[in-house]
């Protein structure tokens, strides 16, 4: 078996296959507790967690902190509008601040590329990025990777298509990492306003129609239409994309019997995906939010327990 | 004091010179070139293996004084440019406030002369408080000292005032400096458009952004008949418009930056917001363009574009930090390293596209060469010698380099600027009072 070495988790690009492996392996085990009447495991009693938000969310920071504190971590929340960051202490400040108040691992989401991996080479504490911008979201990568797994069985040679906004989606560049060194064949599906140049080089099969995306797809990873790309023009208008790419029962009739509908959610309703497509039998996007909780916990146990002797940061 | 250089290999493109020689130095100026000149009253300076050749030139600086002295000042861009072997630098207009008018020009004039090291020329802006509206007054800025025009980092994007600056400038007998951008293109991006961008999701800025404005504004110089020159010239698609345009016998000329033939947008995998600058950081087909371009004479100069910013600024989240890196005192070894070592260039051919080439587009007559009579700027180099950039090794008051621990080949050692002898063996010395 590997070991977990690593300070940080910043993304999957820099993960071996055996290390995504070792930590949806680890999850399995975990996924256990939170079934338990008592759902409380003391792996990480006395360490101290911050999630520290610069972007709204809810699901991954309410996911972080129920994985936290089943593993009997403390966790506090700290949530910083980014904007007012650039106008008074730097995030390299604000982080300095907390690592003097020794905090074991810091969970960032923020929205500029690269400002976890900034922060990591700035702190002692290990850095876990809930999200970079369109950069990287490992676990919610992984806790996609993880479903896929628990329904089919496998990875290896399953065709994974992922639909919408691939230009600005952390989302979709963590999964093709993933699902790749796993195996798997992915199809980004995108308006080719939003899909992004060179994306093919990741190895992807890339097309604009939808049809071709759901075909013989054993998964669809529907990601979420942020309402602002009208405005900037990416699209005409929510209606025409709703036309075009939203996934309604009727366009599911292309797909295999057994696909499963993910979504990384909050899902826009009426927009890439129906109320009938979203709650109907092929949709597992509740057992991704549960899953989740199962590889936070997994990441942060073997974050915490990398060798103390580490002292690799600079 | 007269100085007598010795025994060093000359170089001087404009009178195609490349052998050993002496040169004697009298009162500022350049009295002899010649071989073993005898002159008892002059201090002799040894220059045996050593390349001996007029000082650098750089025709695209940004000190930030006035306004931001935080940054940079006359006095410490001044240093670091007489590290980088620079006799004159330029200041683009973009200080605060902006140089669209004589007092701005005359205040520079004013604080160079005070740091008596190199020669300082603004550069006028185009529109009043660069802001694209309203064209400043370029007849007063040049009597007062302006050598050329240009609004730098906020190009001019409306062609019709674009179009009557070029106008207006041929009265003037100055270049229009652009900064080729689109900036509705560009929008929010950060880095070059394309694969790496695509990997680190930060947002692209296209090739496009550049070489459409470079076409515009060639077909605004053959519109108008007036000077043109295009600054920093990333993209292989801008290189083959100026190429082109240059058949056509238009009065276009272009420069481009080390860091334009020596990175490519793969250096920003880390996230260093020292790779973040304007144009950004292209791909390796834009590098081998550029380095031809170099070669067949597509591009005249090698410019710096030294852009200071403090470790403050650039120590933010990559879309946070402002663009720009500092090159002054970098910008003879790299160029060096990349053009000569790998056989684009002569070591004449260098020295003439950083000072002869950059001086002839501001009309400094009495630059870049070592004629009899022309103004004393002379550097002296070492292409043996290697040495690490360090922060604590650069004079510059900005460190945002993301050259920071590369092993650099060739280094200046000496320099005379106006006759004066203003470093010696890489140490910046007291000059002499006037």
């Amino acid at each position: 078996m590997v070991e977990w070495n690593r300070k940080d988790l910043l993304g999957l690009e820099e993960l071996s296959k055996d290390e995504i492996l070792f930590i949806l392996n680890t999850a399995e085990s975990f996924r256990e507790v939170s079934t338990r009447p008592i759902k409380k495991v003391p792996a990480l009693r006395g360490k101290t967690v911050v999630n520290f938000f610069f972007e709204p969310s809810t699901r991954t920071r309410a996911s972080f902190e129920l994985a936290a504190k089943r593993l009997s971590a403390d966790i506090i929340n700290i949530s910083v509008n980014s904007s007012a960051m650039v106008k008074g202490e730097t995030l390299k400040d604000t982080a300095r601040n907390i690592e003097a108040m020794k905090v074991d691992i810091i969970v960032m989401r923020h929205s500029s590329p690269g400002a976890p991996h900034m922060l990591a080479r700035s702190v002692k504490s290990s850095v876990i990025n809930a999200g970079d911008g369109s950069h990287e979201h490992p676990t919610q990568a992984l806790l996609d990777i993880f479903t896929i797994r628990e329904k089919k069985k496998k990875l290896e040679g399953l065709n994974v298509s992922i639909i919408g906004d691939i230009a600005h989606s952390r989302v979709a560049r963590s999964n093709i990492w993933g699902l790749k060194k796993l195996g798997a064949n992915v199809t980004v599906c995108a308006p080719s306003t939003l899909m992004p140049p060179g994306i093919e080089k990741l190895g992807v099969r890339t097309t604009y129609k939808l049809k071709e995306a759901i075909e013989g797809a054993d998964v669809l990873n529907i990601l979420r239409m942020q309402i602002e790309r009208q405005s900037e023009n990416m699209f005409p208008t929510i209606r025409e994309y709703a036309i075009e790419y939203g996934i309604d029962s009727e366009k599911l009739k292309y797909a295999k019997k057994d696909v499963l509908i993910m979504h990384p959610g909050p899902i826009n309703r009426g927009i890439e995906l129906t109320p009938d497509v979203a709650d109907g039998p092929y949709s597992v996007i509740l057992d991704q939010v549960t899953n989740g909780v199962a590889v936070r916990m997994a990441v942060l146990y073997l974050i915490s327990g990398r060798p103390e002797s580490d002292e690799s940061t600079d | 004091m007269n100085l007598l250089i010795k025994n060093g290999r000359v170089l001087d493109p404009k009178n195609k010179i490349d052998e050993q020689l002496d040169i004697l130095i009298e009162k500022g100026k350049i009295s002899r070139v010649a071989k073993s000149i005898k002159e008892e009253s002059a201090r002799v300076i040894d220059a045996a293996g050593k390349i001996v050749c007029p000082a650098l030139v750089d025709m695209h600086t940004h000190i930030r004084q006035p306004g931001r002295e935080d940054e940079e000042t006359i006095l410490t861009g001044s240093r670091a440019a007489v590290k980088g072997g620079f006799a004159s630098i330029t200041v683009m207009p973009n200080t605060k406030p902006a140089i669209d008018n004589q007092g701005v020009v005359e205040f520079i004039y004013s604080e160079a002369r005070k740091t008596e090291l190199v020669n300082i020329y603004p550069i006028g802006a185009i529109t009043k408080r660069l802001e694209g509206k309203e064209l400043a007054e370029i007849g007063e800025l040049v009597k007062s000292g302006a050598v050329a025009i240009s609004d730098d980092g906020m190009p001019v994007m409306n062609s019709h005032i674009m179009r009557m600056a070029l106008e207006y400038s041929k009265m003037y007998g100055i270049p229009v400096i652009s900064h080729c951008e689109d900036l509705d293109l560009s929008s929010k991006g950060t880095m070059n458009e394309g694969y790496m961008s695509t990997v680190l999701g930060l947002k692209g800025i296209p090739a496009e952004s550049e070489s459409i404005m470079v076409s515009r504004d060639i077909q605004l110089a053959s519109l108008t008949g007036a000077r043109l020159h295009i600054a920093h010239v990333s993209t292989s698609e801008s290189v083959e418009l100026i190429r082109n345009a240059k058949k056509k016998g238009l009065s276009v000329t272009a420069e481009t930056c080390p860091h334009y033939f020596t990175l490519s947008d793969e250096a920003v995998l880390n996230f260093d917001t020292n790779t973040k600058v304007k144009p950004p950081l292209r791909t390796r087909d834009d590098i081998r363009a550029i380095k031809e371009a170099l070669k067949d004479g597509t591009i005249d100069a090698i410019s710096t574009d030294h852009a200071p910013h403090t470790e403050a600024e650039k120590d933010v989240e990559y879309d946070f930090a402002p663009f720009g890196i500092i090159g002054l005192e970098t910008a003879l070894s790299l160029s060096y390293m990349e053009l000569v070592k790998t056989g684009f260039l002569s070591l004449l051919g260098l020295i003439e596209r950083m000072s002869l080439a950059p001086a002839k587009i501001l009309n400094l007559q009495n630059k870049g060469h070592l004629s009899q009579g022309s103004d004393a700027d002379i550097l002296i180099f070492d292409t043996e010698i290697s040495w690490v950039v360090e922060k604590n090794n650069l004079e510059s008051k900005s460190k945002n380099t993301p050259f920071l621990g590369w092993t650099l080949i060739s280094k200046p050692l000496e320099l005379i600027a106006g006759g004066k002898h203003i470093m010696k063996e890489s140490r910046i010395i007291k000059n002499e009072p006037r």
